[in-house]
């Protein structure tokens, strides 16, 4: 397996772009930014430069909470190539307490203990190239 | 329904299912050709009877337009529609408007894959890893287990849906797979023997997941007229409906599929309701995928799946709703990742009454036939196809 992050699990490089750049320069500052439709305050997840709610292409980033619960999750045990050492890890959906439900894996606990309701907080896995992944741990 | 109905218009004439589940010797396209040859001998038609050509993302290349020059076709009317595991059964609703339209007399659609032998799947990587949505979903170790199982959990969460009632469904698929000689996996297995194999993901354990396979099918459909020159017994499409649905910014609800919205536009097209249907192919990638696909069709009430499919309801030929009974993809054949197609063919099978003996369903009137592509209620592709027997 490639590096491992904080978390212990694979922390994969993401690839930014123009739309997505100012998510992940936040990310390596350990802050959740996200974008805000300047319409219909719709929270837009995963972050893109229009609302997929109205069209909108008016938006505005705004560091969000970082608090969330557990949506669904579950014990990943067998998985082939390079998360195959990680396993057994949780894969989840973490809704965000401003309303995005986002793919995430929730760490630094037993994975057995992990379950649907929990709340959790954000913490930021940094790659080796600069911008964290949004990963969640137990509030 | 729509102004301009395709019901009964357009009818399959031809069906046919490679039997083969590991094919080391052949090319991706030697096992399109196979397929497409089978499914036209099948109709009693040939290659220069085809007007109309439609692919997805399992065909190599250019997709359709580098297939139709392999298979030396000429056609007037090509498609590529790619919504994974569901493309055959959208094609086959293209097929049928067009047929309708009267753009096309007779359209080929055909499937083929290596996965178990051939290394990689469909889809190329490059495409996928481009995705808007890549960067946010790929970096946690996602999986296709994986995926379905996050739709399990909170299925379980909501309904009270248990893994025994999730591996009733197996037990259904292999109570038929063990009459068919070329089902991948031809033993018949308990709900104890499904909850006690390997968790992958929890909740799902090896048994809840489909097989992988080589191999593919094809399938023709033709005009009225051109059915009326054959001596096949045809059957006729009598509703159809496709659906998307996604992540909705954000606001996914892991709970449901497309099917809910697939189903009563098929539904309402054919005139009839789910308790008019006598047979169902529902896909299979997993238990849990039959299951809400079960719910969202209106076969039962939404979170009644796990009740619904207990106690062999889904056995045939005796159940409430006999369901795969080729076996399916969780035993016989999920050819190039990809379960769309082998629903429609058996569910041709069933209305022909050449289904094998143990398992056809008598009198069988009116089936249905779902597709679900791309990852269960989250980035998915649903298609419903409703036929009839006729002929």
């Amino acid at each position: 397996m490639s590096e491992l992050g904080p978390s212990g699990l694979p922390v994969p490089t993401p690839n930014p772009n123009l739309e997505t750049q100012r998510f992940w320069d936040a990310t390596a500052e350990d802050r959740l930014e996200l974008p805000r439709c300047d319409d219909c305050d719709h929270v837009v997840w995963y972050p893109r430069e229009r609302c997929d709610q109205c069209g909108s292409t008016s938006l505005t980033w705004f560091e969000a909470s970082g608090r969330g619960t557990v949506y669904s999750c579950t014990v990943t045990r067998r998985i082939p190539g390079s998360w195959r050492a990680a396993a057994p890890f949780v894969l989840a959906y973490v809704e965000l307490d401003e309303g995005p439900r986002v793919v995430t894996n929730i760490v630094g606990c037993d994975p057995e203990t992990v379950h649907i309701g929990q709340p959790v907080q954000a913490v930021f896995d940094p790659t080796p190239d600069g911008p964290a992944l949004l990963r969640f741990t137990p509030a | 329904m729509p102004p301009v109905t395709i019901r009964g218009k357009a009818l399959i004439a031809g069906a046919y299912e490679h039997p083969g589940r590991e094919l080391p010797d052949r090319t991706l396209p030697q096992i399109h050709a196979e397929v497409a040859a089978g499914a036209l001998a099948d109709a009693g038609l040939s290659l220069s009877d085809v007007d109309a050509y439609y692919s997805a993302g399992d065909a190599p290349g250019f997709g359709a337009l580098s297939m139709v020059e392999y298979l030396g076709l000429d056609c007037s009317y090509i498609d590529d529609t790619e919504t994974g595991g569901s493309a055959y059964l959208v094609h086959a609703q293209h097929a049928a408007a067009a047929i309708a339209a009267g753009h096309v007399n007779v359209a080929l659609i055909t499937l083929a894959g290596k996965p178990r032998t051939g290394g990689a799947g469909p889809g190329g990587s490059a495409r996928f890893s481009s995705a808007p949505e890549a960067s946010f979903e790929n970096q946690f170790g996602m999986s296709v287990p994986g995926g379905y199982a996050l739709a399990a959990a909170r299925h379980m969460h909501e309904f009270g849906t248990t893994s025994e009632q999730l591996a009733e469904v197996k037990v259904a698929a292999s109570t038929h797979a063990q009459h068919n000689p070329n089902a991948f996996l031809q033993d018949v297995v308990t709900v104890d023997e499904v909850v006690s194999s390997p968790m992958i993901s929890d909740p799902l354990h090896r048994l809840d997941c489909c097989v992988i396979t080589d191999g593919g099918g094809a399938l023709v459909l033709v005009s009225e007229a051109v059915a009326a020159s054959l001596d096949r017994h045809c059957v006729p499409v009598l509703g159809t409906g496709t659906s998307i649905k996604h992540t909705s910014g954000g606001r996914i609800d892991l709970s449901h599929t497309g099917a809910s919205r697939s189903g009563p536009l098929a539904f309402a097209e054919a005139g009839l309701t789910p308790a008019d249907i006598d047979y169902v192919s529902i896909y299979d990638s997993f238990t849990i995928t039959v299951l809400m696909t079960l719910e969202d069709l209106g076969f039962c009430a939404k979170g009644d799946g796990g009740r619904f499919v207990s106690d062999g309801a889904l056995q045939a030929p005796g159940g409430v709703l006999p369901f795969n009974t080729d076996g399916g993809g969780l035993c016989n054949n999920h050819p190039a990742n990809r379960g769309g197609m082998t629903k429609v063919i058996e569910a041709v099978r069933q209305l022909r009454g050449e289904a094998h003996a143990a398992v056809q369903v008598p009198d069988c009137e009116l089936a249905l036939a779902h597709g679900t592509g791309g990852s269960l209620a989250t980035r998915m592709g649903s298609a419903t196809l409703v036929m009839g027997r006729s002929s």
